[in-house]
């Protein structure tokens, strides 16, 4: 088990060496930055000097090994852009974006499953078909045309909910929440809607034909044959093993949640990171975009190990075998 | 003779299709008497695994009892809510299955999975429980119990497993238990220590076990009676010793005759020719005419024969040996 945990995590270190390697070379290959940080007026001492001062004049390897120790400290440099420390930016830029993931995962996690159990158990009911119907559209509308129509019924037509932004927000330490705010908890509504229908009904979708699949085991019908209440058989014996399958998917898109807060960010102009990536690559603000990329492989290695120890925790029969490899 | 715990009267299973109604059941009768065990034999498809299931009420849709009556210690079951059902489940009837290795939770340790069984049956104390479940295990022999009760169901062998499921099975002491196919999964070895201790609780107990299997080894080593099933309907019903000793139904015979233990002595094994048919293809009358060696114009008119209508023992107009029926004359 230790053993299995250390080689993983070496694994994924090296994994996030190979992703810093690709985020710094944006600053090789992606255009000049100079180009965009310095007007019309500019002379060549003014670009000598600039590239000097971030840096940009000396070898591949020796600025790949200052990005690499940099980030791993948390720096990654200064914005072209704002002129500000990025990991600044970031930290500021930062709560917005998990709270909207963490809303918008909690509901595709808990609507999701919830559904895919409930669709399963009555499977050919009315309910279920009709839920299986509307998933559809879950599944196969743009993240985008979602947040519009959401915004153009609950928004404009019915001004029910803010259209943009966090609403009020209250300082605490170094992180603004919008959940202690009537104004920033209904602001939160329509883009958590918008970032987890997807999810959601991918999740119910899974879960709905593993729990067929696992219904149709024999130790479901051995449970029932043992006279146990329906609740139990469904419950405790079917959506454990339900589980196992599921959680390799749902690990990945709650991180896919983060990830792509992008589109949500923009179409809702939610002040994240996500928001914060487009205008850096409108703007080839590099080490933004470096940080970027740089946090959220992070997140997904972190969160596939994350999904690698879950099964250990629910699966007894992994457990042996990680004893003996 | 006592009051036998199962009553299975005229039983009629169906499965309705676009091309009509199937009865992978039809018209079966029986019953099992305390510490009785009955045999069912048959081959694939000849609806003996059904009876069993539509006893316990777990038929899956769209199969379902279309007739009949069956009766445990005097109460009809047949007609029964689920929610009524599931208490005899488990607390009344027990049911072993085929595999060993399918049956119980992956994910639970056993000794939850009898403890839950247990709970809920006699509603005892989680400690009460706990001791009941170590010597639940300790009864089917399962070798430091309460040292393995923690244990995972991968942790076993095939059958250490299957003892486990017969311990799931009786734990809340159920009057009757119905054996599907438990030794079919298992080694020649294994199925020995399975059957005898089958054997071994039913007698201590006074249970009363179908036992379904398409071994006739198991069978003849095992059970007191036994039912002969054929296309959905019972062949022949006696004493193990008359059916296996004399049969006088011809599948029956057919049936001994292609088995090793029972024509010992015989240098090639017989065959039945031809295959039982298809539900939806039954032929008229009797169901064995167009491969029975014995077949008379009779045989092939409506209705077909019946244990009732015949001489109580094989559904056959024309039984073998019987004193009237000669097999010269037929």
């Amino acid at each position: 088990m230790l053993a299995y945990v250390i080689r993983r995590v070496f694994q994924s270190l090296l994994v996030l060496l190979v992703v810093g390697l690709v985020a710094f070379s944006m600053f090789r290959f992606v255009g000049d930055p100079i180009d965009n940080m310095l007007g019309q007026e500019r002379t060549q001492a003014d670009i000598d000097r600039l590239r000097t001062t971030l840096g940009l004049d000396q070898p591949f390897v020796v600025q790949y090994a200052k990005f690499l120790g940099n980030a791993a400290q948390g720096n990654f440099g200064v914005s072209y852009r704002q002129g500000r420390p990025v990991a600044t930016i970031i930290k500021e830029r930062a709560p917005a974006t998990l709270e909207l993931a963490l809303v918008s995962g909690t509901l595709a996690l808990v609507v999701g499953i919830g559904l895919g159990v409930f669709t399963a158990i009555r499977q050919g009911g009315i309910a279920s078909n009709v839920i299986m119907t509307t998933s559809l559209i879950g599944v196969s509308l743009p993240t985008f045309l979602i947040g519009i129509l959401l915004i153009y019924i609950f928004s404009v037509s019915l001004g029910w909910l803010p259209s943009f932004g966090r609403g009020d927000t209250v300082q605490i330490g170094g992180w603004s929440t919008g959940f202690l705010t009537a104004s920033g908890l209904k602001a939160l509504i329509l883009p958590s809607i918008t970032l987890g229908l997807y999810q959601m009904t991918l999740i119910m979708r899974l879960v709905r034909s593993e729990m067929l699949e696992v219904l149709r085991q024999d130790y479901i019908r051995f449970a029932r044959a043992r006279g146990l209440r329906e609740r139990s058989v469904n419950f405790r014996h079917a959506l454990k093993n339900t589980m196992v399958p599921v959680i390799t998917v749902v690990g990945l898109q709650l991180g896919a949640i983060i990830a792509f807060a992008i589109i949500t960010e923009t179409v809702f102009q939610w002040p994240g990171v996500g928001l914060l990536f487009i205008n850096a690559i409108q703007f080839v603000d590099i080490p933004v975009m470096a940080a970027y990329l740089m946090l959220i492989s992070v997140m997904f290695v972190g969160i596939n190990l994350i999904v690698d120890l879950l099964y250990f925790a629910i699966d007894p029969r992994l457990r042996i075998d990680g004893r003996h490899a | 003779m006592a009051e036998p715990v199962l009553s299975v009267r005229d039983l009629v299973v169906e499965i309705p299709t676009r091309h009509g109604l199937l009865k992978p059941v039809d018209g079966v009768s029986y019953d099992i008497a305390p510490g009785e065990i009955l045999g069912v034999v048959g081959e694939s498809g000849a609806g003996k695994s059904m009876t069993g299931n539509a006893v316990i009420g777990l038929l899956d849709r769209p199969a379902r009892i279309g007739a009949g009556e069956i009766y445990l210690n005097g109460t009809r079951i047949d007609n029964l809510s689920l929610h009524a059902l599931r208490k005899y489940r488990g607390k009344q009837i027990g049911m072993v299955f085929q595999d060993p290795l399918t049956s119980l939770n992956p994910l639970l340790p056993i000794g939850d999975q009898l403890t839950e069984t247990i709970q809920e049956h006699l509603g005892v104390s989680n400690a009460e429980a706990h001791k009941r479940a170590v010597a639940a295990l300790d009864e089917v022999g399962i070798p430091a119990a309460k040292e393995r009760i923690g244990s995972y169901p991968h942790e076993f062998s095939g059958g250490m497993r299957q003892r486990v499921v017969i311990a799931l099975a009786l734990c809340a002491e159920p009057s009757l238990v119905i054996a599907d196919e438990p030794t079919t999964a298992l080694d020649v070895s294994v199925q020995a220590q399975i059957i005898a201790l089958l054997k071994r609780l039913c007698r201590e107990r006074g249970m009363a076990v179908m036992l379904v299997t398409h071994d006739m080894g198991v069978i003849a080593e095992t059970a007191d009676r036994v039912a002969v099933m054929y296309a959905g309907k019972l062949a022949e019903l006696g004493p193990v010793r008359d059916v296996i000793g004399s049969p006088r139904h011809p599948y029956t015979d057919g049936l001994m005759g292609s088995t090793p233990l029972a024509s010992k002595g015989k240098d090639r094994l017989h065959q039945i020719p031809g295959n039982m048919p298809r539900l939806g293809q039954l032929p008229t009358g009797c169901a064995f005419h167009p491969r029975c060696p014995y077949t008379q114009p009779a045989c092939k008119e409506d209705p077909g024969p019946r244990l009732k209508t015949c001489d109580g023992r094989a559904a056959c107009w024309f039984p073998l040996d019987a004193p009237q029926a000669a097999k010269g004359v037929i």
